[in-house]
């Protein structure tokens, strides 16, 4: 049993003369006690949602939440022992810095020294100890923000919730921040689910993280594991950076095997032995399907798939070269520098071992080989 | 500042001076009025040079108007503090009820909540004599007829709807999240709408009050027909000045000076929170 289960949690948002939104779809969720989880996804697709539900901010419509085997949902919010980091920062205008962190500790009854203690420990963390009385509209964005984070985490709390915790944060503080409280979360084992539409964010500080979208969750897995078997088309388009190329190819039965091709262009021999029982059932039922290849996994110079390249970007530390065949744009990332202009004729190397592949449902019924 | 052109300023500041005397001179004229006797007042051609008189004032506060027919009986002092008590209650009455409601409407959407709130903006839309026959044949029946309450009740279709409206709008623009964040910390909603919402829209709120305060104390239709002569306010009572003899030019003069000081003064000294309340906004948290 994990700290935080969410059972087939529903939102419907119904307002008078417009269809109701389903904004969250039988999610269900297990979160063990210490783990930092995030949620991704695209905005509108239900993430801040189930964040509200968690916090009490909005009803469950139907499901059930639990918290450290407690009954939460019906529960105002003040009873929930959970602590939370705004967005929009939602700090208190008249108070300063230091009185609006202080404020979260107030019902706990802890004597000055200690509300002083630890409002200047987190506020040392964030790096906010020199606007400590600031009032909240002489400060920036990114130092609000930070404060809001404080405010969240000086609480002692069963959950910590962190609704884009960084977003408004320079790149580098970022990365300070990222760590510093990660470390936080780990040595006090706090459970914490954040939002955030940042991949490496969520890499970076997720022990976990939850992909959504359209308000159901797409999978619920360590970021290698999202990476390397992505459930469904969409999270395999949505995880990696460039994303994913995805062709559509034609199934052919061959001795031992299936043929894939794209187009007359590009075709592939899967071996049946390669393929698993339960890929090679599929395979035989489909003529068509989805093919899916990481932009890293092609090799660029070789192979026999020739390409049109389109474009040829030096990123300081990777090319990003995309190509055009058969109607198809495929991008290819490799760590050193090629002489290719736009129009000239390059070589693509795409194995067979590399290749997801996705059925009509688009679900994966193939992964690739883990390197 | 963006340039103006020569021309351009000195068509502002005439059009500015235009503006200032159309509606200052009136006010300016009625001050002037209020020191000279009726006979000075009624001079043809009128002049600005007279030798002021301290009468109009005198018989106002002391209560006897002395008039070619007679001396009597004035209780402008008596109309004055019933426009006082009335509109103040009014306002007390008013925030008491729409902030609390102000506050559900922007906060919370429920069934014909719309509609409602719709339906109480709509009395400020009616013409008052539309609703007043039926309204004082049921104050008879009721028995409020010429109470004070019956006036504070009648001036809640004045001030609910504009406290109601203004407020709803200050408390819409401000981020839900604050109390969310209060409500977090371990307090009820009830704290968070006292602690937190209420302070932080307290521009609004009194700025609101301060309109409606305007508007009840410039009210006149509803406590003609509503309430006798103990219980008007000013704008009625200014009635007694029209006398069998003639109108008592200088009195209404002094009267109006002295009626329109209080919401003057109060509105002099508020000044800066209708300006930033009104400007709905302009105090995000």
């Amino acid at each position: 049993m994990g700290t935080l289960e969410l059972r087939d949690l529903d939102k419907v948002y119904r307002s008078r003369g417009k269809p109701p939104v389903h904004a969250v779809r039988s999610l269900n969720m297990n979160i063990e006690k210490g783990e930092i989880v995030a949620l991704l996804g695209s905005s509108g697709c239900g993430k801040t949602s189930t964040l509200r539900m968690i916090a009490g901010f909005e009803s469950v419509t139907a499901g059930s939440i639990a918290l450290r085997g407690r009954r939460i949902d019906e529960l105002p919010p003040a009873r929930r022992k959970v602590a939370m980091a705004f967005e929009g920062y939602s700090l208190y205008p008249p108070l300063t810095v230091r009185q609006n962190i202080a404020f979260a500790l107030k019902s706990q009854q802890l004597s000055r020294s200690e509300v002083s203690r630890r409002v200047d420990t987190v506020a040392r963390l964030v790096e906010i100890d020199d606007i400590l009385e600031s009032f909240p509209r002489a400060i920036s964005g990114g130092q609000q923000q930070r404060v809001s984070l404080a405010r969240a985490l000086v609480r002692y709390a069963d959950l910590y919730l962190l609704d884009e915790p960084m977003g408004q944060l320079e790149p580098q503080l970022r990365a300070v921040l990222r760590g510093r409280i990660k470390n936080l979360l780990a040595e006090r084992e706090m459970t914490a689910i954040f939002v955030t539409h940042d991949q490496t964010e969520a890499s970076a500080l997720a022990d976990r993280i939850a992909v959504m979208e359209d308000g159901v969750l797409q999978q619920f897995a360590s970021e290698k594991e999202l990476k390397n078997r992505p459930a469904n088309l969409f999270v395999a388009s949505f995880i990696g950076e460039p994303p994913m190329n995805l062709l559509a190819a034609d199934v052919a039965r061959s001795d031992g095997g299936f043929g894939l091709s794209i187009g007359s262009d590009i075709s592939f021999q899967m071996r049946g032995d390669a393929l698993g029982h339960t890929a090679q059932k599929a395979l035989g039922e489909l003529s068509r399907v989805r093919v899916g290849i990481r932009p890293q996994k092609i090799a660029v110079g070789t192979g026999d798939a020739r390409v049109r390249v389109v474009s040829n970007q030096w990123l300081g530390d990777q090319s990003h070269i995309a190509g055009e065949c058969a109607g198809n744009l495929l991008i290819a990332v490799i760590p050193s520098r090629i002489a290719a202009r736009p129009g000239d004729i390059v070589q693509f190397a795409l194995e067979p071992r590399h290749l997801h592949i996705f059925g009509p449902d688009d679900a994966c019924i193939h992964h690739a080989e883990v390197s | 500042m963006e340039h103006v052109s020569l021309a351009g300023r000195i068509f502002r500041g005439v059009a500015l001076t235009l503006i200032l005397v159309f509606f200052m001179f009136p006010i300016f004229w009625i001050l002037l009025m209020s020191f000279q006797t009726n006979e000075q007042i009624l001079r043809i051609p009128p002049r600005i040079y007279f030798e002021p008189t301290l009468a109009n004032y005198e018989a106002l506060i002391s209560g006897q108007l002395r008039t070619a027919a007679g001396n009597l009986q004035i209780s402008f002092m008596r109309n004055l503090f019933n426009s006082f008590v009335l509109s103040s209650a009014a306002v007390v009455l008013a925030l008491l009820l729409g902030v609390p409601a102000a506050y559900a409407f922007a906060r919370y959407k429920f069934r014909l909540g719309e509609t409602i709130a719709f339906t109480l903006l709509s009395f400020r839309f009616a013409p008052p004599l539309l609703v007043l026959l039926p309204l004082s044949l049921y104050y008879q029946q009721l028995g409020l007829n010429d109470t004070y309450f019956g006036i504070v009740w009648v001036y809640q279709l004045i001030a609910l709807p504009l406290i109601l409206w203004i407020v709803r709008g200050y408390f819409e623009d401000m981020s839900p999240d604050i109390e969310h964040a209060y409500r977090l910390a371990g307090h009820s909603w009830r704290e968070a709408f006292t602690r937190i919402a209420v302070p932080l829209a307290g521009p609004g709120i009194a700025a609101a009050g301060l309109l409606s305060f305007i508007f009840c104390w410039n009210n006149f239709v509803f406590a003609l027909i509503l309430a006798s002569a103990d219980k008007q306010p000013v704008t009625v009572g200014a009635l007694a000045f029209v006398t069998a003899s003639g109108i008592q030019y200088g009195q209404i003069a002094a009267a109006i000076v002295l009626s329109v000081m209080p919401t003057l003064l109060l509105a002099l000294y508020a000044q800066r929170y209708l300006v930033e309340g009104l400007s709905l906004g302009a105090v995000k948290g």
